[in-house]
């Protein structure tokens, strides 16, 4: 693995450390959804520079995109 | 109206759904030459159904996305997936009996690297279809539930 990639590689995780920490730490809800929903896209990234294309779709699809919505229909449920 | 989004979530789900749909679709139909295939296309045009309804609210998208429909396209898919299994019959269950036969599906695979055709492939490409359109109908029927139940928890709530 070169450096450059092992960079990338680093990187990409970081900022998916950095998304779960917010998704914990932010007291809006909607926020914090945005954010457990950026942590996903990058593991769907991470998945996709590992050479696994089709988990990363799959990823990409099931928990970034449908996990939020479900997310954003119980908050809808709640009172303020 | 309640349960909808601010007027910029709107106009850009305007532009984008569409798109995200024929790229979910192009996933699936594609399932057997590159990365992907029924289920992650299906998950895609989901997640293009799940905008329409974060985006408009269950009243909103009430009369365009109808459960019972859904839930038709989801028998079908895998009423379509079970027949071809049978269709094969003749020498095992799953078949490929179209697969180098010339007519739909038919050509014989390209050895080396190629462009990729589309009319390879025999009952696979057809199997991805039936398990495409079961997963988009499975998924949009889970949000449009899911929807629905968050409404009747709040009317209860308040």
């Amino acid at each position: 693995m070169s450096p450059m990639v092992a960079f990338v590689h680093i990187a990409v995780l970081v900022m998916m450390i950095i998304a779960a920490f917010l998704a914990v730490i932010l007291k809006n809800l909607l926020s914090a959804v945005i954010a457990l929903s950026a942590a996903s896209l990058l593991l769907s990234l991470e998945f996709y520079l590992l050479h696994a294309p089709d988990v990363a779709i799959a990823e990409a699809g099931i928990g970034a995109a449908l996990t939020m919505a479900i997310f954003i229909f119980a908050i809808r449920a709640t009172k303020k | 109206m309640k349960g909808e989004m601010s007027i910029i979530v709107k106009t850009i789900t305007k532009l984008i759904y569409g798109f995200i749909m024929v790229y979910g679709f192009y996933v699936i139909v594609h399932g057997h030459l590159t990365p992907g295939g029924g289920f992650q296309g299906g998950a895609i045009v989901a997640s293009a159904f799940a905008l329409l309804v974060v985006t408009y609210g269950n009243q909103g998208v009430n009369n365009y996305l109808k459960k019972d429909v859904f839930s038709l396209v989801e028998s079908t898919g895998l009423v379509l997936f079970i027949a071809f299994a049978f269709f094969g019959l003749g020498v095992t269950f799953f078949y490929n009996f179209l697969a180098n036969s010339g007519g739909l599906f038919g050509n014989p695979a390209i050895i080396g690297v190629n462009p990729g055709d589309l009319n390879t492939g025999g009952t696979v490409p057809i199997m991805n279809i039936a398990v495409g359109l079961e997963v988009l109908a499975a998924l949009t029927v889970i949000i449009l539930t899911m929807s629905a139940a968050s409404e009747i928890t709040k009317e209860k709530e308040n």
